[in-house]
């Protein structure tokens, strides 16, 4: 029981991470019907600043909550100053053209930001720092959950909230869902679409980062690879509950998390990795719209 | 006034990159030995050269806008220069038999060194052209073009060592072996839309990767297969210099084949249905064109071509092993296509030639060639999504064309 | 005589929205039909659903050869729909924009050639045969709709009037014998609509064709049809010739405030 307890939050923990990420893939597909492939590096560039300011911080003594908090709130200012500026560059010039030219320039982006930070930092895994303490009643579990953990559920969580929140109860929010339904129309009616898609890039892009952050911290190491990977399993996963439907990104996020967990636990993790292509295959074949998508049909 | 303003702008971007590079470019932490290295000068770097780069990038963008408003207006597009060169024989037979001679003479001038370079580049050419077919014509993106290429060269090398099966046999057998996977994988998958297809083609070639490296029992795993032969030429025993010489030619002669298939592939009913595929698919089936059975031609025809070019990748280099074939160089070739131009033969050749011979010649940016890949996948998408040399359509010629047209106007 | 097309019972639902609502629509031979109605009345819709480019909810459309056999056209994806003699154009302009003119009617040849794969490689003289031959038809399809001066044009370069007979040209190259038109003259200036009005009497006359057009231009609709269908909110409200239709209190309810006294 303890083994399968020890899975399930496993998954969870899986799962909060792929939705983190997940969420900014799929407002950005939401929006501009683009695979926005650099949106794992961008995660990776999170989880490093983070790692950087955590680095300077320690060395100037500074105490390791209040670092850590600052680590996260710098690593999604640069996050989302980065998610800005590579839509600003790379995707902004190709509004209009073919879908598969800005699919291209995105991994083009992905490309450029890997060995940006392989060139600039190292092509080593790095030690990353877990800043956040072991909560003291969280003892008798912890063969089975950490407090990390626990914050990753928080965070994951409140996310969730407040982006509902943002989404149904807010301007800019209202005018997110208007672009998304209508580019064209959003513009003949006032909205300033560039900003709403600028906006939808910072959002999605700090709340990469938050995961950076966090993974990196649970995992302990990141390199300039580990956006990658982990972008694609979050791409699966917003495809998985439905590209474009943010509770469908988290839903698909907790299944695929189980599921890997579960997967890995009881049968194989020798290929833990294939397992989640395999997944992504079978659903695009099966169900394309996802598990909350809404099959679109072509408008002619 | 507007050079003042240029400036402040240009003064402003560059801030906004030194700001949003600092941290990565300029703090380099080592939480191995605990270190903290601070590089200032490369914050000087990006500022200068971000400086001076924004002025080119507006440049170009205006430039860009200009000419799409110009076009719209005058309704004419400048032929390039060099389909028009290519279009005039006084140019072009004198153009071919130069290369025709440096091509031949090259193994023989050259060392071997640069001769096995050149192999390189010519099997990138031919996997690039392959690949032209399914993303330049058919305008599919597939991702996972690799695990084409893995299969050609992992049935050589397996075919190889179980049944001692010989290269020209395992020529033709890796290419069928590539077409049919092609079929297999692209039955399911070619419903999707365009951008699902390529996170899937993707996929797929993760998962032949994977498989590659963990079933040890069919693949040997991480640590591959060596000893494989290499090809022969009626049982003669060749030195190794002779040996780079005969694959070399073998691969001119295979490039040449490719490219006649390919130019009379774009000519056809086939290759006309690929274009239009590409341009509109709802269009084309209201025309009484099978999409599914359209794409998987050009899916598995392309695939078969990864295929040969996988069967002589392991004849070359007698070693393989998975990380050959990751998804890095399924975007390498990518890159081949879309530099030089998709759905362009010559454009294709020309990219792989850059491609690959400057990295190899410019040995000192070695570790800057995929940040430099990255860049150009982006700038041509933004600037010159057609490549450097742009796929040109027939011209047909009719008698009479213009008095049948005036009469119709009266 | 049959009728061409006989659509019966024709419903769309998207979600819960009914754009269809149990249409019946008859074109018989060598009739021009006109489908008429306000704008998002499903005009469109009804278009996609006889192409197989939607798949109607309920009904049954059945599409019969002048020479007498019929096919079902019901769950016929939309390239089957072409082979078996039913083109169509679109609302908005769907060329294939960086083709050349001429390119484009060869594509709408494409599903009455043969050549494969291995013809194109190989290129045998049937082979050789065909692909002059299909140049040639296609040639004499863009002198016929009067594009012969735009031939080695891209598509994206044509003035708009003529993007529009492109789209005619390119249908009509896949041999239909019934052809639908989706608004022909939206965006014509009064001498392009004029000489559209020309085209299609001249294209039924000369080639047989029976032809299904929506459109809002009612003073074209008027001079041109035998008959038409009027739809408002997915549901058939009125048929009739024009005179009948005119003077439909129905019709005029359905369209106030839009003109129809053309």
């Amino acid at each position: 029981m303890d083994y399968f307890l020890e899975l399930f939050l496993g998954g969870l923990t899986r799962g909060s991470i792929y939705a983190l990420i997940a969420l900014g893939y799929t407002m950005v597909y939401g929006i501009i019907e683009l695979i926005n492939f650099a949106h794992g590096e961008i995660y990776m560039i999170g989880a490093f600043t983070g790692l950087i300011v955590i680095s300077v911080l320690t060395m100037l003594g500074w105490n390791s909550i209040a670092i850590i908090i600052l680590a996260a709130l710098i690593a999604m200012l640069y996050s989302a100053a980065y998610g800005f500026t590579i839509e600003k560059i790379a995707y902004k010039p190709l509004r209009g053209s073919q879908r598969l030219s800005a699919l291209i320039s995105a991994i083009g982006m992905s490309l450029f930001l890997q060995n940006y930070v392989l060139l600039a930092q190292t092509s080593n895994f790095l030690p990353y720092p877990n800043l956040i303490p072991t909560w003291d009643f969280l003892k008798p579990v912890g063969h089975i959950v950490r407090s990390t953990e626990i914050v990753i559920y928080i965070a994951a969580a409140l996310v969730m909230v407040a982006l509902t929140y943002l989404i149904k109860f807010t301007r800019m929010g209202k005018a997110m869902r208007a672009v998304a339904q209508d580019r064209d129309m959003s513009m003949l009616v006032g909205v300033d679409v560039n900003r709403v898609i600028s906006f939808t890039f910072i959002i999605g892009s700090s709340i990469a980062a938050l995961g950076g952050v966090l993974v990196a911290s649970h995992i302990g190491q990141v390199n300039f690879y580990v956006g990658f990977i982990a972008g694609i399993k979050a791409f699966v996963a917003a495809v998985l509950g439905g590209i474009g439907s943010m509770p469908g990104a988290v839903l698909g996020s907790l299944v695929l998390g189980w599921t890997e967990s579960f997967f890995t636990g009881y049968i194989s993790s020798d290929y833990e990795d294939v397992f989640a292509f395999v997944f992504l295959v079978l659903i695009l074949i099966f169900r394309p719209a996802g598990i909350l998508g809404r099959s679109d049909t072509d408008k002619v | 006034m507007t050079i003042y303003q240029e400036i402040k702008k240009s003064l402003l971007v560059s801030l906004w990159f030194m700001f949003l590079t600092f941290p990565i470019m300029v703090i380099k932490v080592n939480t191995i030995e605990q270190t903290i290295d601070w590089h200032w000068w490369r914050l000087a770097g990006v500022g200068v050269g971000v400086f001076f780069l924004s002025f080119l990038w507006r440049y170009a963008i205006a430039r860009k806008e200009a000419g799409k408003k110009k076009a719209e207006i005058s309704g004419e597009e400048k032929v390039a220069l060099i389909p028009r060169l290519m279009g005039n024989p006084r140019f072009y037979i004198p153009g071919l038999i130069a290369a025709l001679i440096l091509v031949v003479a090259f193994p023989f001038v050259f060392s071997m060194y640069q001769t096995n370079i050149l192999i390189t580049a010519l099997i990138y050419v031919v996997v690039g052209l392959g690949l032209n077919i399914v993303v330049g014509l058919a305008g599919l993106l597939d991702l996972g073009y690799v695990a084409f290429y893995a299969v050609g060269a992992y049935s050589y090398a397996l075919l190889n060592y179980h049944f001692g099966v010989t290269f020209w046999m395992a020529l033709p057998i890796g290419a069928l072996l590539a077409f049919i996977f092609g079929i297999i994988l692209g039955f399911p998958v070619l419903r999707l839309r365009g951008d699902y297809l390529a996170i899937v083609t993707l996929g797929f070639g993760e998962i032949i990767r994977l498989v590659l490296e963990n079933w040890n029992e069919f693949s040997f795993g991480p640590s591959g297969i060596a000893n494989i032969p290499k090809p022969s030429l009626f049982g003669l025993q060749l030195s190794l210099q002779q040996s780079s010489i005969f694959i070399y030619f073998l691969m001119i002669g295979l490039a040449l084949m490719t490219i006649f298939v390919v130019r009379r592939l774009q000519d056809s009913r086939i290759g006309r249905a690929w274009i239009a595929l590409r341009e509109d698919e709802v269009a084309c089936q209201a025309m009484g064109i099978d999409k599914t059975r359209t794409k998987l031609s050009a899916f598995a025809l392309g695939a078969t071509w990864a295929g040969m070019g996988g069967v002589v990748f392991a004849a070359k280099t007698t070693f393989i092993n998975p990380t050959s074939f990751t998804i890095w160089e399924s975007i390498i070739i990518l890159c081949v296509v879309v530099l030089g131009g998709m759905g362009s033969i010559l454009g294709v050749i020309v990219g792989a030639l850059i491609l690959i011979l400057l990295p190899e010649y410019l040995r000192a940016f070695s570790e800057y060639r995929m940040l430099v890949f990255g860049v150009i996948l982006v700038l041509m998408m933004v600037f010159r999504p057609g490549g450097i040399i742009s796929g040109v359509r027939r011209i047909y010629k009719f008698e009479g064309q213009n008095t049948i047209a005036e009469n119709n106007n009266a | 005589m049959k009728p061409v097309l006989d659509v019966n019972q024709l419903t769309m639902d998207f979600g819960g929205l009914r754009a269809l609502d149990h249409i019946d629509l008859q074109v018989k031979p060598g009739e021009i039909v006109a489908l008429i109605g306000p704008n998002g009345a499903g005009k469109t819709t009804f278009f996609n659903c006889i192409t197989g480019i939607y798949s109607p909810t309920k009904g049954d459309m059945l599409l019969t050869r002048p020479e007498g056999d019929s096919s079902r056209l019901n769950g016929l994806k939309p390239n089957r729909v072409t082979e078996r003699g039913m083109a169509r154009t679109f609302q908005n302009i769907r060329l294939f924009q960086n083709m050349t003119v001429l390119e484009n009617v060869m594509i709408g040849r494409h599903c009455r050639l043969r050549s494969g794969i291995p013809g194109a490689i190989l290129r045998p003289p049937a082979n050789r045969r065909e692909e002059k031959q299909v140049v040639d038809d296609s040639y004499r399809m863009l002198e016929k709709i009067g594009l012969a001066r735009y031939v080695n044009e891209f598509a994206k370069n044509l003035p708009y009037g003529a993007q529009r007979r492109l789209e005619i040209a390119r249908a009509l190259a896949t041999e239909p014998f019934l052809l639908l038109l989706d608004e022909p003259a939206a965006g014509m200036n009064a001498q392009e609509t004029k000489e559209l009005d020309d085209l299609i009497i001249r294209l039924r006359a000369e080639m047989g064709v029976s032809i299904l057009l929506i459109e809002h231009d009612m003073k074209l609709v008027m001079s041109l049809s035998d008959r038409i269908y009027v739809v408002d909110y997915g549901k058939k409200i009125a048929e009739g010739n024009p005179e009948e239709i005119k003077s439909n209190p129905a019709v005029i309810k359905a369209y106030l405030g839009e003109d129809i006294d053309a």
